[in-house]
């Protein structure tokens, strides 16, 4: 393992870069991470790289700490911290000072209009999460499961952890 | 909904901030969005649905993963940059831990049927999740200065150009979002040339 402090910079000025085009999360710039990172530095392997988005899809938490799986993988613990820092550290500094700036001038009417004219679509974004989560997997029993999910949560005060450990249970007896 | 209508409450120290992002990230399998919501608006009264809605926009228009977006954000409106890394701390750190451990077990354990099976019913649990969460936030549409017509189009375009035709989001956001954004602007310009009059 190349895991010199070159090789750490590489990584982490591949993923700073990566970081202001990942506009719609991450999972949007996975082509050009698999270009670096299997294709050009060789440093994972096709089912590793595969591997490492699943599992983050799998585990509690953000999926962009997939990243992190990538970073460890090719340079164990530091390699995770370079990547990891590097796809957060432009990201977050961007966000902070764009909402700033917009809470300093929420009577403006632009402000106003982008909060309005965004509002549905990010409504309709989150249907759409829904849709594509769903897709993965066909079958008439995962749909009837995602759909009294659905209804539980629309409808009910029943807390989410509930609902995810039944689905758990449901899927580990092989209901689904 | 009930919860909707009590007072909004405020966490009261960076602390608390990190505790509840942690617990709140730690319940997210397949999408941290939704469970998000459900505490930040419904459990802790922290935001209403229509400030949610707002931070998620800027999240979503953003480069970068929109929920730790809407972390810091959330944690910067309640105590500046201390609040902002707390929140984005809580959501990440145990989250990270638990990922790194899963790694080393993933390829001992991946293929055993009961684990491929309880992932298979997250999975559908997740996606109702977001459904759900979706259902619950349209109810913030009724004040929309759009209404409620124009804004369930925009949504159901929005839909199908996301879900079923597979847009990138980026073009998304640059035709909808730029036409549901400048439909919106005429409409207050409308409505303050109207109260202007009387």
């Amino acid at each position: 393992m190349q895991s010199s402090f070159d090789l750490l910079l590489a990584l982490f000025g591949h993923f700073v870069v990566l970081s202001l085009l990942a506009v719609g999360g991450a999972i949007t710039v996975v082509p050009d991470m698999h270009r670096v990172l299997v294709s050009n530095m060789g440093l994972l392997t096709d089912a590793q790289f595969n591997a490492s988005i699943a599992i983050a899809q799998a585990s509690p938490g953000p999926n962009i700490l997939f990243v992190a799986v990538m970073g460890y993988q090719a340079a164990g613990l530091p390699g995770a911290a370079a990547t990891l820092a590097g796809i957060m550290l432009p990201s977050t500094t961007l966000a902070l000072v764009v909402a700033r700036w917009g809470r300093a001038r929420r009577d403006w009417r632009a402000v106003q209009a982008f909060k309005a004219g965004m509002a549905p679509i990010v409504i309709a974004l989150m249907f759409a999460s829904g849709w594509i989560l769903a897709a993965e997997t066909p079958g008439w029993r995962h749909v009837l499961l995602t759909v009294a999910a659905a209804v539980l949560v629309w409808r009910t005060r029943i807390h989410l952890l509930v609902l995810i450990v039944a689905g758990a249970l449901v899927g580990a007896l092989g209901w689904v | 909904m009930t919860d909707a209508s009590r007072p909004l409450a405020r966490p009261a120290s960076p602390g608390e901030l990190f505790v509840a992002f942690t617990l709140l990230a730690l319940q997210g399998f397949g999408g941290v969005l939704a469970i998000a919501q459900h505490v930040l608006v419904q459990e802790r009264r922290w935001l209403d649905q229509e400030e949610f809605l707002e931070v998620l926009a800027v999240g979503q228009v953003l480069p970068g993963p929109n929920i730790c977006n809407v972390a810091l954000m959330v944690g910067d409106r309640f105590f500046g940059w201390r609040g902002a890394c707390a929140a984005l701390a809580g959501m990440m750190a145990m989250p990270l831990v638990i990922v790194l451990i899963l790694t080393v077990l993933y390829t001992h354990y991946a293929f055993h049927p009961a684990v491929a099976g309880a992932l298979k019913g997250m999975g559908a649990v997740s996606a109702g999740l977001f459904a759900g969460t979706g259902l619950r936030l349209a109810t913030a549409l009724r004040n929309n200065p759009m209404g409620l017509p124009v804004c369930t189009v925009l949504a159901l375009v929005c839909f199908v150009a996301a879900a079923l035709a597979h847009w990138p989001l980026v073009w998304v956001l640059l035709t909808l979002g730029v036409i549901a954004c400048g439909y919106a602007y005429h409409r207050l310009t409308a409505r303050a040339a109207r109260s202007a009059d009387h």
